[in-house]
């Protein structure tokens, strides 16, 4: 039990409760969920729902980051994957058929499977650093969606394609249910196959991996891949959320959100280990920050410095070395002071820990 | 283990100790590295500190050097108790640190490297002249004659581990601690580094020297502390304690292990089949000039010849580590294709580096995911080796290499240097190979873990693996091979029978071979 908190999703989970918490306290109906018309409304439940995007995007982030790779392009991608989406519902003859819009959705993800297969290509096959090769896109990107939506904001009205974003299946929003879904299969493809053990050695260390026989290329290709398809989901749920394509705003600096939410999780940016579940933590760490800061009427000139030292103090929380300093200060103090008792434990927490987290 | 400490050498004219560490204890999830280790340091000593892998000597050097934080004990430098909780820290109490594996930035010049924080500067900015000027006199109190602002990574590892003493001493360091220094030198560089060993303890440094080659132990030290799995076995002065006592005391049992390993050179093999290995021509520009090599099943094929000779460039070009641009292979007499490290799995041949840290172990994963690294890459990832599967390979693997400590979930980076050799050894041999490829396999590691290695080589043979074996040291590639190709300067010079030859021809033929006839 006294293990608990070197748990390595501990700091994490302990800085989302303390934000419900916060909530809380600063307005007690911040917990409270009402039924209307057999479906649940609050606070808590538009977390759930408006943090699809960002928990598609981040878990395919997490996977790249565990290649030793980033991707930059997850925005750009999202925006494309609107632009395809209504582009076609746009142009069809009844945007209200769910058949169009099924086929839309479909183009939009096949479009964006490409961009990452295009991402992959560069980084595993030509061996440009992620960072550049992800850039390429990230800037280009937006540019291919003003194209393909000739240079308008595509808006359309169609309920099918409304519903990904806003519709309920039972008493929860559709767009949690999609998260759900790619948590559960990215967390069992990568647990139950040896994807994610294999990932992990490639990221640590590619060239021991690559004597050892595993097919490095394939796997780096493929979490670009993986990256570019949730971006693209994203996408379609936030075209889908505001029914237009906005080539400029669609995704705008979800990547940083991306990689944040992840190095949140406790995933290190150098790569090798990464953890799913950490991830999950990260995003609705960010997204409870978000309603926190509308919650609290926090006027919006400021609400980017709030949302900063919120970061750094949750960053700081998880830093082993801030919370050694700490325990050291409080030892001194101890035996400053005449019958401080036996000082404490100094926190161990310099080696690697292995904590394996069941995804 | 209780420490049992025994009176310490009685003080005749010393110093007090400069470094003074008592009861250091250190543990790791799993592991209890150090258990209340005693260890005292004096200024103008060369101290040698010994034990087999896992003893505990890295860590003992790693809690001084504020690597590591300690679980219990105090450690008091000059007089003064110290908490480091970094290098940093330990750096800035005069305690520098030449470690086994070069910890150098290899993407900066040698000069930035030496001189790295303590840059020339007028006028608030870096003179780089001034400060290229100074790392080539560090380096030239080496004698050694390289262009300081040539790129780290473009030099070989033992140029590269003399640039991280010149590192240490620009540091103007009270204690230097040098570990596994000459591990990778030449008999006249390791020459050239004691006598500025010796220099720098005439002038008062104290100077921790950890190595596995006894002979150089005996050669530079003053005293000897010897460790056993975590604990203190004795402090000595080197003239009271004799070599084969010293041995005893490291691995606990007696030192004939070594030399009760018979020869398997003397076993007869039967060439007459077809090889697991036929290698006609094959090389690369630059690399390696074309060479033929042959390996039959049961045969230890070892490879001799100086760092830099092309006996590490042949194998990885027979591996498919590096693309051969000429040649042809074939394994168990038909044509093979080997371009990359896949092929060569796939035709069961499997390679082990001779750069362990960088090339070998996945270091943030368990000694279990390590061990099936191998198997599992091979089988592709969608096929998992089911857990149950995974523990009993894994543990059957463990006991037989006598891993150490024998923890499948224990993170192979807190591992010492012989038993990361033995978990890539295991790696290996689980993926069931016909050719076994071993580049430098017992550098840097041990008696009892050379001895254990040595001995698994021998019995895979005896049972029709056929081995490649690279080592530095002859009497090892003597011990194991019936046949030894010799290379020098990038090409085979040659092949010996190991029987026909002993210690003294194998390094004249190395040495002279074909000299008279290229003129």
């Amino acid at each position: 039990m006294t293990r608990i908190w070197k748990h390595r999703l501990f700091w994490p989970i302990a800085s989302l409760l303390g934000l419900i918490v916060i909530n809380s306290v600063a307005r007690p109906q911040f917990l409270s969920i009402t039924m209307r018309d057999g479906e649940l409304y609050g606070a808590l439940i538009n977390i759930l729902r408006n943090s699809a995007p960002l928990m598609l995007v981040a878990l395919g982030m997490t996977i790249v980051i565990a290649t030793r790779g980033i991707d930059l392009s997850v925005g750009a991608v999202m925006a494309v994957s609107g632009a395809v989406a209504l582009t076609v519902i746009d142009n069809a003859a009844d945007p209200d058929n769910l058949g169009t819009v099924l086929g839309a959705v479909g183009l939009a993800v096949l479009v964006s499977l490409a961009l990452g297969a295009w991402n992959g290509f560069l980084v595993a096959v030509l061996g440009i650093q992620p960072i550049i090769a992800t850039l390429v896109l990230m800037l280009a990107g937006r540019g291919v969606a003003l194209l393909i939506t000739g240079g308008f904001i595509t808006t359309v009205n169609s309920a099918p394609f409304s519903y990904i974003a806003s519709g309920y299946l039972t008493v929860l929003p559709f767009a949690f249910f999609i998260s759900v879904a790619a948590i559960t299969l990215i967390a069992l493809v990568e647990r139950r196959t040896a994807l994610g053990v294999l990932t992990e050695a490639v990221g640590i260390n590619p060239e021991a991996s690559r004597l050892a026989g595993v097919r490095a290329r394939g796997i780096i290709w493929g979490a670009y891949i993986v990256s570019g398809v949730l971006a693209g989901v994203a996408g379609v749920i936030y075209a889908s959320n505001i029914r237009a394509a906005d080539a400029n705003a669609a995704g705008l600096f979800i990547e940083l959100y991306a990689i944040l939410a992840v190095v949140l999780g406790g995933t290190s940016l150098m790569g090798g280990k990464f953890s799913i579940a950490g991830t999950v933590v990260g995003v609705l760490i960010i997204q409870t920050l978000e309603s926190t800061i509308l919650f609290l009427g926090v006027p919006s000139a400021q609400s980017p410095v709030f949302f900063a030292i919120v970061v750094v103090i949750v960053v700081m929380l998880q830093s082993s070395r801030v919370r050694r300093g700490f325990a050291r200060l409080a030892r001194l103090r101890q035996r400053r002071a005449p019958d401080g008792g036996p000082p404490p434990d100094v926190d161990p927490d310099l080696e690697p820990k292995r904590t394996e987290v069941a995804a | 283990m209780p420490a049992t400490t025994p009176p310490l050498a009685p003080a005749r004219d010393e110093l007090p100790p400069i470094v003074e560490m008592r009861g250091i204890t250190v543990r790791f999830p799993g592991v209890l590295a150090l258990d209340g280790v005693d260890f005292f340091l004096r200024p103008g000593e060369v101290h040698a500190l010994m034990g087999e892998n896992g003893a505990g000597k890295s860590t003992l050097i790693k809690a001084l050097t504020g690597v590591y934080s300690i679980d219990a004990g105090t450690i008091t430098i000059a007089g003064e108790e110290r908490v480091f909780s970094s290098t940093a820290d330990a750096q800035a109490a005069g305690i520098s640190t030449v470690y086994q594996e070069v910890n150098l930035c290899p993407n900066l010049s040698v000069g930035e490297n030496i001189m790295l924080g303590r840059e020339v500067r007028r006028g608030g900015v870096i003179d780089w002249r001034a400060t290229h000027a100074e790392a080539q006199k560090h380096l030239r109190a080496l004698s050694l004659e390289i262009d300081p602002r040539s790129l780290l990574s473009a030099h070989p590892i033992a140029i590269q581990q003399v640039v991280a003493i010149s590192r240490a001493m620009v540091l103007e360091s009270k204690v230097l601690i040098l570990d596994e220094p000459t591990s990778s030198l030449d008999r006249d560089e390791v020459d050239r580094l004691f006598a500025v060993v010796r220099d720098l303890r005439a002038a008062g440094v104290a100077i921790l020297f950890v190595s596995h080659f006894i002979e150089q132990v005996y050669e530079i030290s003053d005293r000897i502390t010897v460790l056993r799995n975590g604990a203190l076995v004795g402090e000595y002065r080197v003239e009271d304690l004799p070599r084969d006592a010293l041995v005893t005391k490291m691995i606990g049992r007696e030192l004939d292990d070594l030399e009760a390993l018979s020869r398997t050179a003397h076993r007869q093999i039967d060439r007459s089949g077809v090889p697991v290995l036929r290698a006609e021509g094959i090389g690369r520009r630059g690399m390696l000039e074309p060479a033929d090599l042959e390996v039959y099943p049961g045969e230890v094929v070892g490879l001799a010849g100086l760092l830099g000779s092309g006996r590490t460039e042949l194998v990885r070009l027979l591996y498919g580590a590096d693309r051969p641009d000429a040649g042809h292979v074939s394994v168990h007499g038909e044509q093979a294709r080997i371009t990359s490290p896949r092929h060569a799995i796939d035709h069961r041949i499997s390679f082990s580096s001779e750069d362990r840290r960088a090339e070998g172990i996945v270091a943030d994963l368990t000694v279990a995911e390590n061990i099936v690294l191998g198997i599992q890459a091979r089988r592709g990832w969608t096929r998992k080796i089911r857990k149950s599967e995974q523990d009993a390979l894994v543990n059957e693997y463990i006991r037989a290499l006598d891993v150490r400590p024998a923890a499948p979930d224990a993170v192979v980076a807190n591992l010492s240097g012989g038993n990361q050799q033995k978990v890539l050894l295991a790696r290996w041999l689980a993926t069931a190979p016909e050719l076994l490829v071993l580049d430098e396999p017992t550098r840097g590691i041990d008696v009892g873990a050379k001895a254990d290695i040595q001995r698994k080589v021998s019995e895979l043979s005896a049972r029709g693996l056929a081995v490649v074996f690279i080592s530095s040291e002859l009497e090892e590639v003597l011990r194991l091979a019936q046949r030894i190709a010799v290379l020098r300067d990038r090409r085979k010079i040659g092949e010996v029978d190991s029987s026909e030859i002993d210690l003294d021809g194998l390094i004249d033929y190395l040495a002279n071979e074909g000299k008279g006839d290229a003129a």
